[in-house]
């Protein structure tokens, strides 16, 4: 309510960082975390291939290069830019939780830019002095040293992202503790890390393959060692994961219940949930396949055989983020805030005087019937759209046909009555903030929409309006009377 | 009222602060803001003024080959320089994110759409400078579309600082934010553009004088590479270069302080900037010398230039907070008074709350039994006593449940899927025993 409000109303906000997020997680863990230690284990058999008389099989080592290359372009670019829109993304659509953790949190993320600088300059070494220490075999051993230095040094700043997203979710600790440690503590935070490593692995792995199977004619000559290498490689990871994903698959509700004040299980965790039942062996088992297929005829590999449980491995992954990510609601900092980035304890000063009063940009600070629509509209900016639009995703006028009958016209006391209720039974959405008036005039809105299919613009295309029971002369009028005690 | 407070209007938004204490205090904080934003924008400024020098020097080198070589050798440095400017880049942004959160977040929002572009548009930027340099060889034979992919690089290279400045412009101004909509309201604000061609004559200036020391050093194998030029040719035209846009930015610079709006100019500003003028003066004069010396002698006050140079850089990023500081102090105070006086309130609130059931659809003055209270918190919203709300009336319940009170209770802790056109009803295994109890004796006592 102090922040211009952001707004995709087609695509949804909470879609653009999850969008965003994903593709970084993808690229950390496939491009980076899992992926680095296969290539250094790759060039480091070329060293062992090559006989005594040359230093690396030299069309080993281009193969093993260039995979390297695609990788490095991927992270340097794709990577490293999505890294940073996490950061924009959340600053757009959460500006108070956001900002909230980086006051509390402020060292934690320091300490994750310098390893991510860190992490940065050294993959630009490892790459760009790959050809240079072709020249002679100490040079070339220290080459490969520096690899597996390299992959030791991305896995923990994995580590300690994962604490990051561990103690954002954790609600516990955060009013009593605000440190760095609760998120080491958290009750997923193993399961999760064991989870990710193996995984990271397996990803690095196939899509090494999917890399060989592009840069190598059918007959050409390393092509089915580089298979049969990466072979050997997922079938020795995704073992590990598939343990790792069951074991936290178990922790997940026990996580959720912790996380969550209120209740267990909301139909669309379940759902997503049930789904992971499926895709967990689905998913293990096309890579184990492709991997036992590989070890037995890699003459037969073709590049599709390879993309799909390429394209499985990143499904898998990506529906465990989209899990997790329920642990989360209805807060954006457990406890403390909810996901409309309204402090819980300032709900007893809205539900009493009324959210508008405190509201920066509004079209008014108090509803009245003549501006019923107007102050219905901005109450579902401030209380609803960073998880609804109006006619996009999981629009409100879709949420609440589903409830009544679709197509039905909604009805505002059924939708009155629902509202002040709906986080008892759907605790995944945080209490109604504002008072009776403003009920009234939201619920006023909805049927409004239902009827026009009109759509609401955020800030960035309609601007704003200040709340002219809000603006200045108010905040004068504090400051005189505070000067004047 | 303060009289400083009269240069603010009375439509300018005054939000609450985000109500918790800094991490560190506040000049250490500053202190790293400045640095590490210098820190980050030295590499920006090599990447935009070494892929506009390459693509100069690659569109020289259709004439002449020599300068493709050089345009080569330029262009590896770009995507090193590319990525140190993006990680660099997050460390201000936490500072400028702790310091000056609503401000910034605010400008953000108001512009979000460019905003969020950026990322897109630098991923793209990146990957066409790479693509650039590793089709090189792939692409002697069609200079044209080579040149077109790095010149669509340049653009984009071109067009980014600007959304950043028209953002830091912004959050200067919260008296402009009712009246913005959109990046390109924002864009024509006063100072966006004076500032942008500042910005870019001190790029070239500053990649002027990286390439005098990439490319003179003397470990750089020069004459493996180059025929015809000379390592002195090359470093006296990157003196030239840096010299004649140094010279251009003492008409800039004025023009960027005349168009500064007035409420953040004062005395200290005006005395950090023109120390840093004077500090490029003797750099300004050894490079001369240096042009107009001995070949041999070009690189002697080399470094005395870049000393000379860097405290220049540094007294104008300190007069951009100056600047910064000087303008928000009035906004930044009322907001902490409204802030703490909001703190206040909401305090007080939280001791006295508004009776319960107020916000709900109850008329509070009927008192109500307490079975009945849990009925109306929990499933009001989707039972009524007769006719479908969301779910079966309350009759109906009744009539099912009639005397087999386990059954009600196991449906309402987990229901299960009976009626097919209906939504699916939630659990409620949040609620205790005795609270069930009473909602069931409650439910079953309908008649
Ligand atoms: C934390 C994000 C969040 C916020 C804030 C939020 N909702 Fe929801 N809401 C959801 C999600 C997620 C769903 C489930 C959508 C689905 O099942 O497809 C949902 C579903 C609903 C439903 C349908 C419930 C059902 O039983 O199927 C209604 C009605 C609804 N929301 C209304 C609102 C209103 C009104 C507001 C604002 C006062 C609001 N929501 C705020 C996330 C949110
Ligand atoms: C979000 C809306 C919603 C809420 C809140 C809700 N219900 Fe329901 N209820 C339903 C729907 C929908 C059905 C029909 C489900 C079906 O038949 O599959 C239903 C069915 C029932 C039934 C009939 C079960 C049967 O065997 O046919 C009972 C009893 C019931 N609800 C009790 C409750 C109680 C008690 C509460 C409060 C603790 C409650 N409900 C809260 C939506 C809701």
């Amino acid at each position: 309510m102090d922040f211009p409000m952001f707004h995709l109303d087609w695509l949804n906000d909470r879609f653009l960082i999850a969008m965003i997020a994903i593709i970084h997680v993808f690229i950390n863990h496939g491009l980076a975390v899992g992926f680095i230690p296969y290539i250094t284990w790759l060039e480091q058999k070329g060293v062992r291939m090559a006989g005594t008389s040359s230093i690396t099989n030299s069309e080993w080592d281009e193969l093993v290069y260039r995979k390297m290359k695609v990788a490095f372009i991927i992270t340097t670019t794709l990577g490293a830019m999505t890294g940073v829109g996490i950061w924009f993304s959340a600053g757009l659509i959460s500006p108070s939780s956001i900002g909230s953790l980086i006051r509390v949190f402020y060292f934690a993320w320091f300490v994750e830019w310098l390893t991510f600088v860190t992490e940065v300059v050294l993959i630009m070494i490892y790459f760009l002095i790959w050809k240079q220490s072709n020249r002679s075999l100490k040079a070339k051993i220290r080459h490969i040293r520096f690899g597996w230095f390299l992959s030791v040094f991305s896995w923990i700043t994995m580590c300690i992202i994962v604490s990051i997203l561990g103690f954002m979710m954790d609600p516990g600790n955060w009013n009593t503790d605000h440190s760095l440690i609760s998120g080491f503590t958290n009750p997923i935070y193993l399961p999760q890390l064991f989870f990710r490593t193996p995984t990271a692995m397996v990803l690095g792995g196939v899509f090494g393959m999917l890399l060989t199977t592009l840069f190598t004619a059918r007959n050409a000559a390393w092509r089915n060692t580089a298979l049969k290498y990466g072979a050997r490689w997922i079938l020795c990871w995704a073992p590990v994961s598939l343990v790792a994903a069951i074991i936290y698959y178990k922790a997940m509700p026990e996580a959720m219940r912790e996380n969550m004040s209120t209740a267990v299980g909301t139909m669309e965790f379940a759902q997503y949930y049930d789904l992971l039942r499926y895709m967990i062996p689905a998913s293990v088992s096309l890579v184990a396949v492709l991997g036992i297929a590989t070890w037995i005829r890699p003459r037969a590999i073709r590049m599709w055989m390879v993309l799909i449980p390429c394209v499985a491995a990143f499904g898998f992954l990506g529906i465990f983020e989209r899990v997790r990510e329920f642990i989360r609601k209805p807060y954006v900092i457990g406890g403390y805030m909810y996901s409309n980035l309204l402090r819980e304890e300032d709900y007893p000063l809205f539900k009493r005087d009324g959210l508008l009063k405190y509201a920066t940009y509004a079209t008014a600070g108090k509803v009245t019937p003549e501006n019923k629509l107007s102050t219905g509209r901005d109450v579902f900016m401030l209380s609803c759209s960073r998880c609804h639009t109006t006619n996009g995703i999981n629009s409100i006028v879709y949420v609440f046909e589903r409830l009544y009958g679709p197509g039905k016209p909604l009805d505002e006391n059924s939708m009155a009555a629902y509202i002040p209720n709906m986080h008892n039974g759907r605790t995944y959405m945080p209490p109604f903030p504002g008072n009776q008036e403003e009920l009234g005039a939201l619920v006023a809105y909805i049927k409004h929409l239902q009827l026009t299919g009109e759509s609401l613009e955020g800030a960035q295309s309609a601007g704003v309006t200040v709340n002219p029971d809000n603006n200045m002369n108010l905040a004068e009028h504090i400051t005189d009377t505070t000067q004047s005690k | 009222m303060n009289h400083m407070l009269t240069l603010l209007q009375a439509t300018t938004p005054v939000p609450r602060d985000i109500p918790l204490a800094l991490p560190l205090p506040e000049w250490l904080l500053v202190v790293l803001l400045v640095v590490s934003f210098l820190a980050h924008i030295i590499f920006v400024n090599l990447m935009l003024g070494g892929s506009i020098l390459t693509l100069w020097a690659q569109i020289k080198g259709m004439k002449d080959k020599e300068y493709d070589t050089l345009a080569y050798e330029i262009a590896k440095t770009i995507t090193v320089n590319k990525s140190l400017a993006v990680v660099l880049g997050v460390a201000p942004l936490l500072s400028i994110n702790v310091l000056y959160t609503v401000y910034f977040y605010s400008a953000n929002a108001l512009t979000g759409l460019m905003w969020i572009l950026i990322i897109p548009l630098v991923t793209a930027a990146f990957l066409l400078t790479y693509l650039h340099k590793y089709a090189w060889h792939k692409l002697e034979h069609n200079k044209g579309l080579h040149i077109s992919i790095l010149a669509l690089a340049v653009l984009i290279f071109l067009f980014i600082p600007l959304i950043f400045l028209t953002n830091i412009n912004l959050m200067l101004f919260p008296e402009k934010w009712g009246t913005v909509k959109g990046f390109m309201d924002a864009l024509v604000l006063p100072n966006v553009f004076p500032r942008y061609l500042h910005f870019l004559c001190a790029s070239l200036a500053v990649t002027g004088l990286f390439l005098f020391w990439y490319l003179g050093r003397k470990r750089y194998p020069f004459e493996t590479h180059f025929t015809t030029i000379t390592r002195y040719d090359i470093r006296k035209r990157m003196y030239a270069l840096a010299l004649g846009v140094s010279l251009f930015q003492f008409v800039l610079g004025p023009l960027v302080l005349i168009t500064l709006p007035a409420k953040g100019v004062r005395w200290n500003l005006v005395a950090v900037i023109l120390c840093g003028a004077t500090a490029a003066l003797p750099a300004m004069y050894w490079m001369w010398k240096g042009i107009t010396g001995k070949p041999e002698d070009i690189g002697r006050n080399f470094k005395k230039v870049v000393a000379a140079m860097t405290l220049t850089v540094l007294l104008m990023a300190s007069g951009r907070h100056v600047y910064r500081s000087n303008a928000l102090a009035p906004h930044k105070k009322l907001m902490a008074e409204k802030t703490k006086a909001f703190e206040l309130l909401s305090a007080e609130a939280r001791k006295h709350p508004a009776p319960e059931g107020a916000a709900s659809g109850v008329t509070a003055a009927r008192p109500v039994a307490p079975g009945a209270a849990v009925f109306q918190a929990n499933c009001a919203s989707c039972h009524k006593k007769e006719g479908r709300l969301v779910g079966p009336p309350v009759t109906e319940m009744v009539s099912i449940y009639q005397g087999n009170v386990p059954g009600l209770k196991k449906w309402i802790r987990q229901p299960g899927k009976k009626r097919a056109d209906y939504p699916q009803m939630p659990g409620f295994p949040q609620l205790s025993e005795q609270e069930l109890s009473i909602l069931t004796d409650y439910i079953l006592s309908v008649k």
